[in-house]
């Protein structure tokens, strides 16, 4: 049951977005997670509640709105025509744009919960020392709150791997482009290519192993998976 | 000009945080009072990590001045603070503790050495290991350490050693007695422990409910009988003497102030030495005459000032004047009255035990 090139370059393809979301989700995840983990603001359990959407909702609905908003018709994909960057839809990039969408809450919620374990004394003994609030992010907060940095990124990588509906809603199945390593598995068993699915998907259930393995091994990951799900 | 201005205003939960304070540029001020009082709110607004309306003027230096729009954000103030429980960085080793501060002080404005804060504290041989391998008493003289190498203007300790139980006490006790006696800092220093306030406060701020109920030299204020102080089971008197000469027969040594002299257990020091001394009210009583054979050494001629009530009914505080130095007694109210006790009547008072603090 040897890989076919399609798998080949759907195990790529699947590895390519799982990092860059991955590494865009800490980007954009951190201050979500600083914001809600600090802000006394009455729109925190709003915005707290937007981020969870993703952990609820079936991923169809995720995607088919993606769908609609990147669309000709949607707001962003008016945008983006009007940018000369094309449409997002059936293209790796908006692969990737609906893959941070829909791994938000996993590394959000972890790193929220360090954030808050830490709580604020850290960053007032720092402030005490003399360092401003920005010496304190880097030095103090973003170091304390490393386990839970930790747990973001293996979670985020981790259930992009195993997305399956909203790539099917935003990027279709075309090789190469957007054909990932769950919707390869879905094309060999509709075409009753068992062992193709079978060579594929125990290397999926093995990654997926070894992955919380090595997360609950290293520690600090109980409670942050507990809270999130 | 010299001297801590702080007003402070700020509502809390249960009530209004209202300080206006002038106190001594130098020296140890306590803040003394029950839990809850606001002490600690007072000495965060001083920090500016709460914000209160008023001002806070730290030896000339403004930090602070609704009328004129200034608050320095907390890392702009020149103070080194203390907080109540061991707040070392649990990411950084002892050593990597004590540079996070230093670092950040230019090079021309540190007046504490590396070495002098390694010695003053008696961490030197800390430096290599994390924070979770120390004592209770180790972290808290790191942290003292790291607030001290920021070379800070004015030193806040939120009761640095209330999270210590007896013994780690009396091991860092003496480390802050050289704080005091070494360095030019002046400190806050927040406490509800009249026993560290006496070995260690010059002038002492009572705070009840968010108010200041009075402010003052530390020995003046311990020999009030309307003060809350008074009603402590260790309620005591600080007295300033100096030393005038060793019994070498009975190793004693004799140290004298305006109301007589005092013999104590033969101490390491010099004759014109200095001496304060802490004298509990319960050990102190009272005869009518001094010609009663007993086996106290120090006995001393004094006139009564006034009566007060002490915590349990079956007793109440004597206030004595001992030819200008305030003493206080514990006595019962049926010795008060079996003797006939009066304001204004001389008597020998007996002090069984004194404590030399510094």
């Amino acid at each position: 049951m040897a890989l076919t090139p399609d798998d080949w370059s759907a195990v790529w393809l699947t590895l390519k977005l799982a990092s860059l979301v991955t590494l865009l989700l800490l980007i954009v995840g951190t201050p979500i997670a600083w914001w809600l983990a600090r802000t006394r603001s009455r729109l925190r359990n709003v915005i707290g509640a937007v981020v969870a959407l993703p952990i609820v909702l079936p991923p169809t609905v995720l995607g088919f709105y993606l769908l609609i908003v990147m669309g000709p018709q949607g707001p962003v994909g008016q945008l983006t025509d009007a940018l000369g960057l094309g449409r997002l839809p059936f293209t790796f990039a908006g692969l990737v744009v609906a893959s941070v969408f829909y791994s938000l809450p996993f590394v959000v919620q972890p790193i929220q919960n360090a954030f808050m374990a830490m709580g604020e004394r850290p960053l007032e003994v720092a402030a005490t020392l003399r360092a401003s609030p920005w010496e304190g992010f880097f030095h103090v907060a973003l170091p304390l709150a490393r386990p839970g940095f930790i747990t973001a990124a293996v979670l985020g990588f981790a259930h992009t791997v195993g997305e399956f509906g909203v790539v099917l809603m935003i990027g279709g199945n075309i090789p190469g482009k957007t054909q990932v390593l769950s919707v390869q598995i879905y094309n060999h068993v509709e075409a009753i290519e068992y062992a193709q699915a079978h060579g594929l998907a125990a290397g999926l259930v093995a990654f997926s192993f070894v992955v919380l393995l090595a997360l609950y091994t290293l520690g600090g990951a109980r409670n942050t998976l507990g809270a999130g799900q | 000009m010299s001297g801590l201005f702080l007003q402070c205003r700020l509502p809390l939960a249960d009530f209004v945080l209202d300080a206006d304070l002038t106190l001594p540029g130098r020296g140890v001020t306590a803040l003394f009072g029950p839990s809850g009082s606001g002490k600690t709110t007072l000495l965060r607004c001083v920090a500016g990590l709460a914000r209160a309306a008023g001002r806070v003027d730290i030896n000339g230096e403004c930090w602070q001045d609704d009328a004129r729009r200034i608050f320095l954000p907390t890392h702009q103030r020149p103070l080194g603070y203390v907080f109540q429980e061991a707040s070392l960085f649990a990411h950084l080793s002892v050593r990597a503790n004590l540079e996070f501060g230093l670092k950040r002080i230019p090079a021309a404005e540190r007046k504490v050495g590396w070495d002098a804060a390694m010695d003053l504290l008696g961490i030197g041989h800390l430096l290599a290991r994390g924070p979770d391998k120390l004592s209770g008493g180790e972290r808290q003289r790191v942290a003292i350490a790291r607030a001290l190498l920021t070379s800070p203007r004015l030193l806040l300790m939120d009761e640095p050693l209330a999270a210590l139980d007896a013994k780690r006490k009396q091991e860092i006790l003496p480390y802050l007695e050289r704080l005091h006696d070494e360095l030019a800092i002046p400190i806050l220093y927040v406490s509800h422990s009249p026993d560290e306030v006496a070995r260690l406060a010059d002038h002492l701020v009572l705070l009840d409910q968010g108010r200041v109920t009075a402010s003052g030299p530390t020995a003046e204020l311990l020999a009030r009988l309307d003060l809350p102080l008074a009603l402590d089971e260790d309620a005591a008197v600080l007295v300033d003497t100096q030393v005038v000469g060793h019994d070498e027969e009975y190793h004693l040594t004799r140290l004298a102030f305006s109301g007589g002299t005092i013999k104590v257990t033969r101490k390491a020091l010099e004759v014109g030495a200095r001496a304060r001394i802490k004298i509990q009210a319960r050990d102190v009583s009272i005869a009518l005459t001094g010609d009663n054979r007993s086996s106290i050494v120090n006995r001393l001629p004094a006139r009564i000032r006034g009566f007060g009530d002490a915590a349990h009914p079956a007793q109440c505080l004597v206030s004595l004047d001992a030819c200008g130095t305030p003493l206080l007694a514990r006595i019962t109210r049926l010795s008060k009255d079996q003797l006939g006790l009066q304001e204004g009547m001389p008597v020998v008072v007996q002090i069984k035990s004194v404590a030399l603090l510094a």
